[in-house]
């Protein structure tokens, strides 16, 4: 037992899910915002009280992030702490980036590298790995492309009668029920994974028995994070989504959300916690491919596509120094080391990314090729 | 199902996902089209409008109803998809 500890624990898995709540933003809302079908301060507000609604819609996936992926048996407390440090740096230095990777990626990587530092590589389950996380991550995207392309082709077929005034306002209004359906299955995949990580810490802490489901509070204060985090908006990301990727008309906006939707939802029904990343990115490239002339720019899904592959290692490589730092240390005072140098380096990709702001105010400005837009240092900066 | 991928899975998520991801929008666009559908119920004098006019209803009774029956199984579609996902969510112990 070490409640400092857990506590450190516990507020450290509370951040990573707002970071997750707003990295993925976008997932939900990037398209409607682009079409305009929603206001951009509207849009956040709203995805973010759906993701608080969707974290209490379902349970059963909450205790999967660890169990059958890593031996739970060698996972300590220092374990979960690098793992979860692993996947927060993950999450902002993509989040400066502008590249809409996965949060969850970000954090199976880091309490992997955590867990193999602390007990060698058998302590992982690579069939399962593979099986549960990789194949799915690979399949997902191809799959939600073919859902959307069909989505747009026939959107854009049914719709060919009616006035462009119209239809753009049609399914300017349709884009509202779908990007809400998709904040609603973010919040029901994401949030869960963190709760099953802080059940985790509590399982190993021994403050709850080992077959314990995650507890009142701990649902309430992660469906309470990742739809503040959310709500913070992650605008860099947004503006990738919805603007660097394909210009999005708002039928193709509608197509990309409901198959995002229904790919999310059907797959976490089978028990496969997929990254609502990669979803709906596959989504948004596949409205590019369903309307006659759209332009995919795939330089711009070529470069997030090499994000996600180095996600996993990458998370895992932070998680285990992470881990190898703290028990160097050793005790309290290295989580405590760690936790230090966690927050230093949060500060510091804080600090770059205000130098180069995205906010609500030019998230739609033309894409030229980079995250922030290029005038920037004219705008005044708003809190 | 082999050891690596669940077949049976994947081809349930593909074709649902087709019929809720794409055919519940395509149903969405049914019912604004026959929406839009023309009739004795407009609300502007036939002529006035302008051909990048973004009204939404076209005032035909027939086009109403339909329309309305599209949204209304759009929307029991979703509903029902929540309540399946809520109760999968929550088995009774």
């Amino acid at each position: 037992m070490n409640d400092l500890v857990l506590a450190l624990v516990v507020i450290t898995a509370l951040c990573f899910d707002f970071t997750n709540g707003f990295h993925d933003t976008g997932n939900a809302m990037a398209t409607s915002i682009a079409t305009g079908a929603l206001p951009p301060r509207i849009a956040v507000a709203l995805s973010g009280v759906l993701n608080f609604v969707g974290a209490f819609l379902s349970l059963t996936v909450a205790a999967t992030i660890a169990s059958g992926l890593v031996d739970t048996g060698v996972i300590t407390l220092t374990v979960v702490f690098a793992g979860l440090a692993g996947g927060i740096i993950w999450n902002l230095l993509t989040w400066l980036f502008g590249i809409p990777s996965s949060s969850s990626h970000a954090l199976i990587g880091g309490v992997i590298g955590s867990t193999m530092a602390a007990a060698g590589g058998s302590s992982v389950q690579w069939h399962n790995l593979i099986s549960k996380v990789i194949i799915p991550a690979g399949l997902s995207p191809v799959i939600a492309a073919l859902v959307a392309a069909s989505g747009t082709w026939l959107l854009y077929r049914i719709s060919q009668s009616m006035t462009a005034g119209a239809r753009s306002h049609g399914f300017r209004i349709g884009q509202i029920g779908s990007a809400s359906m998709v904040s609603l299955a973010h919040g029901t995949n994401d949030a869960q994974k963190t709760m099953g990580v802080i059940t985790l810490a509590l399982i190993v802490n021994k403050s709850v028995p080992a077959d314990a489901s995650a507890p009142t509070w701990v649902i309430v204060c992660c469906a309470l994070a990742i739809s503040i985090g959310t709500y913070m908006g992650g605008w860099r990301v947004i503006r990738t989504l919805g603007k660097g990727l394909v210009e999005i008309e708002s039928p193709q906006g509608m197509a990309a959300e409901s198959a995002s939707a229904a790919v999310i939802l059907l797959s976490s029904h089978f028990g496969y916690s997929l990254s609502t990343t990669h979803v709906a990115t596959g989504s948004i490239i596949g409205t590019g491919l369903g309307k006659k002339g759209a332009e995919v720019r795939w330089a711009v899904a070529g470069r997030m596509a090499t994000a996600w592959i180095f996600t996993l290692p990458s998370a895992a490589i932070v998680g285990a120094g992470a881990y190898a730092l703290a028990h160097a240390i050793g005790g309290d005072a290295g989580v405590i080391v760690d936790l230090v140098i966690l927050v230093a380096l949060a500060g510091y990709i804080y600090y770059r990314a205000r130098q180069s702001r995205v906010g609500h105010d030019n998230v739609n400005a033309e894409w030229t090729g980079t995250v922030a837009p290029a005038d920037t240092t004219a705008e005044p900066a708003t809190a | 199902m082999n050891d690596w991928i669940n077949w049976t899975a994947l081809w349930q998520i593909v074709v649902v996902g087709l019929i809720a991801g794409a055919g519940l929008p395509a149903l969405f666009a049914i019912g604004m089209r026959m929406l839009a559908l023309p009739g004795a119920g407009r609300a502007q004098p036939a002529g006035t409008e302008t051909t990048d006019s973004d009204t939404l209803v076209g005032g035909s009774v027939l086009g109403l109803v339909t329309g309305a029956i599209c949204f209304l199984i759009v929307l029991a579609a979703i509903g029902w998809g929540i309540y399946a996902i809520y109760q999968a969510g929550h088995p009774k112990h």
